[in-house]
């Protein structure tokens, strides 16, 4: 199988990144070459096999239900890219 | 002083025969002196790093010093450390200084170990050749014309060019092993789970495992004291007794099965780095090891499966750089969509836009079956090959990379034979096994060769011993790069 442009743009959209079509003729020969190298996979016969999500089998560990964290609200915002009192500003999404 | 082992600095450093001040001035020198041409760290702090060598000496002449007191490390840029600009090699945290500490960089101030710096990688640890960092490639001190492997490639430079005294890389697929490898240097990926993940910036989460980078087996054992432990802020970290990783440096070798996959030895390796492998593999029977055949059939698919399961864990875990929270944020856009993409689209290079491209793809509505649970199932026959040879042998030795270390922009143009350059190990990443990569010889252009050792689950104490009766019958580890 192969990506069309069309499947290019659709995925540079779910994935939130802008593209011109230079870019995205160019990530479609690409990820074309690369799926390719992936296609080998497909002739495996994994019928009956669990799939392995993790190397080791663990639960989610619980924890008591308590404050662990500080607040450190500050030190935070302070490497964001536009803050006021408290909030981070992104542009206007209600009218 | 700078070929000095972790262990000969330490005692000097108890002895009062030289200060940490001093001993990090020494290398901060060689830093400025040396930076410039192999481009191997990102971010040097002298004012912080002294800071800490001056508290490291306050407590040497308290008596109160621990193995590592007072040694400079330096550190992949990929660990948050508080105060320190921390950019995972992108622009998208060009501006990122952590306000908090990952839990292997307090592992090390609590030892009081010096924090010499930010090493340079390939972007997120996307890359075999650390081209892709937006801060520059690296350049391998042993020719500088050739890259040191990726993604750990300037913690791989700094460590061969004696620029620290040892420092930390990380592994998904082979990048603390193969930059290793390509470097002349020791490094060790533990067992998934043994090093905690919190604060180490995700690439792809079930196979990202923190490991030291060294110049000795003895060295990367008394590191892995320091790195290794239960931290509940990982929800992977395994809770497991505290170990001592040098108890079996010196056991002898005396029955050791080495089992040699046949896959390994097959076509795609280099005839130079065949010729030192199978010398490393003569001197490791004269030390008394026997050598047992095995297969790990499905290992010719860690490839495909590993550029489905790390792009989509990587698409995932990328998805928190929206230019709201902290790094970089696009300077013109025209609403809240827009400037995500731009945001996304600006901060990021080619091969990070490639793998989140590539896992968007293969986690979307049709896809999610035929790629990303095909991978999964594949990567249990790939774990099950192991766990099969391991009933055979003790440890598993092969080349850590099928060809010496290449030429700057060799393949800057094909992600496929990029990829390609991990074959040897990324499977243990998904099996998430230990794998080590020590020197043992030299191929073409006089380029180092190293060789892998691959052990069972929890049994890195043992690889160490393998690598360090090895490291005292040769001494292919302490040659250094004239620089």
């Amino acid at each position: 199988m192969s990506l069309s442009t069309a499947d290019v743009e659709k995925v540079a959209r779910l994935a939130r990144l802008a593209m011109n079509d230079q870019e995205l003729q160019a990530a479609q020969a690409q990820l074309n070459n690369i799926f390719g190298l992936i296609a080998e996979m497909q002739a495996v016969d994994t019928k009956g096999v669990e799939p392995m999500s993790h190397s080791q089998d663990l639960a989610q560990r619980l924890r008591e239900d308590r404050v662990t964290e500080p607040n450190q609200r500050e030190a935070f915002q302070a490497v964001a890219p536009q803050v006021e009192q408290g909030l981070y500003l992104v542009p206007q999404v209600i009218e | 002083m700078i070929h000095s082992s972790l262990s000969q600095l330490g005692a000097a450093l108890r002895a009062k025969k030289i200060s940490s001040v001093e001993l990090t001035q020494t290398y901060l020198d060689r830093i400025a002196q040396l930076n410039p041409t192999l481009n191997a760290f990102i971010t040097v702090n002298p004012e912080m790093s002294l800071a800490q060598a001056r508290a490291a000496d306050a407590r040497l002449a308290a008596g109160s010093a621990a193995a590592l007191t007072g040694i400079p490390i330096a550190q992949k840029d990929i660990f948050c450390a508080k105060g320190w600009l921390t950019t995972c090699g992108s622009k998208m945290l060009h501006n990122f200084v952590s306000p908090y500490d990952a839990h292997v960089i307090s592992q090390f101030n609590n030892a009081g170990a010096i924090n010499l710096g930010k090493t340079n990688m390939d972007e997120f640890a996307m890359g075999s050749s650390n081209e892709t960092s937006h801060y520059g490639a690296v350049k391998n001190p042993w020719d500088t014309a050739r890259v040191p492997g990726g993604s750990s490639g300037g913690t791989a430079a700094a460590v061969a060019a004696r620029l620290c005294a040892a420092a930390t890389g990380t592994d998904t697929g082979g990048s603390i092993r193969q930059p290793a490898a390509l470097c002349g240097i020791s490094g060790l990926k533990p067992t998934y789970g043994v090093c905690s993940r919190y604060g180490m910036i995700a690439f792809a989460s079930s196979l990202d495992q923190a490991g030291p980078m060294g110049r000795s087996a003895e060295d990367l054992a008394l590191m892995m004291n320091v790195m290794a432990g239960f931290d509940e802020r990982d929800s992977t970290s395994l809770q497991r007794e505290k170990e001592d990783y040098t108890r079996d440096l010196n056991k002898p070798l005396t029955g050791l099965r080495i089992g040699l996959p046949k896959e390994f030895f097959a076509e795609g390796m280099g005839s130079d780095v065949a010729k030192a492998v199978e010398a490393a593999l003569a001197e490791y029977k004269k030390l008394g090891a026997v050598i047992v055949d095995i297969s790990l059939p499905n290992s010719k698919l860690s490839v495909p499966v590993y550029y489905v399961l790390a792009p989509a864990e990587a698409s995932s875990n990328l998805s928190r750089f929206d230019g709201v929270r902290y790094g970089y944020r696009a300077p013109e856009y025209s609403d809240l969509a827009d400037m995500y993409e731009k945001s996304r689209a600006q901060g990021f290079g080619a091969e990070v836009k490639r793998r989140i491209m590539i896992g968007t793809y293969v986690l979307s509505h049709g896809y999610y079956d035929a790629y990303y649970l095909q991978a999964q199932k594949i990567r249990r026959l790939i774990a099950q090959d192991f766990t099969e040879a391991f009933t055979q042998c003790d440890v598993i030795m092969g080349p850590t990379s099928p060809s010496t270390a290449f030429k700057l922009g060799e393949k800057g143009d094909d992600p496929v034979q990029m990829y390609l350059s991990d074959i040897y190990t990324i499977a243990v990443n998904l099996a998430g096994l230990p794998g080590m990569s020590i020197p043992c010889g030299f191929g073409a252009n006089d380029m180092p060769v190293g060789l892998q050792i691959i052990g069972n689950y929890f049994d890195e104490a043992r690889m160490l011993n393998v690598a360090h009766q090895f490291q005292q019958a040769t001494d292919w580890h302490s040659r250094a790069p004239k620089i």
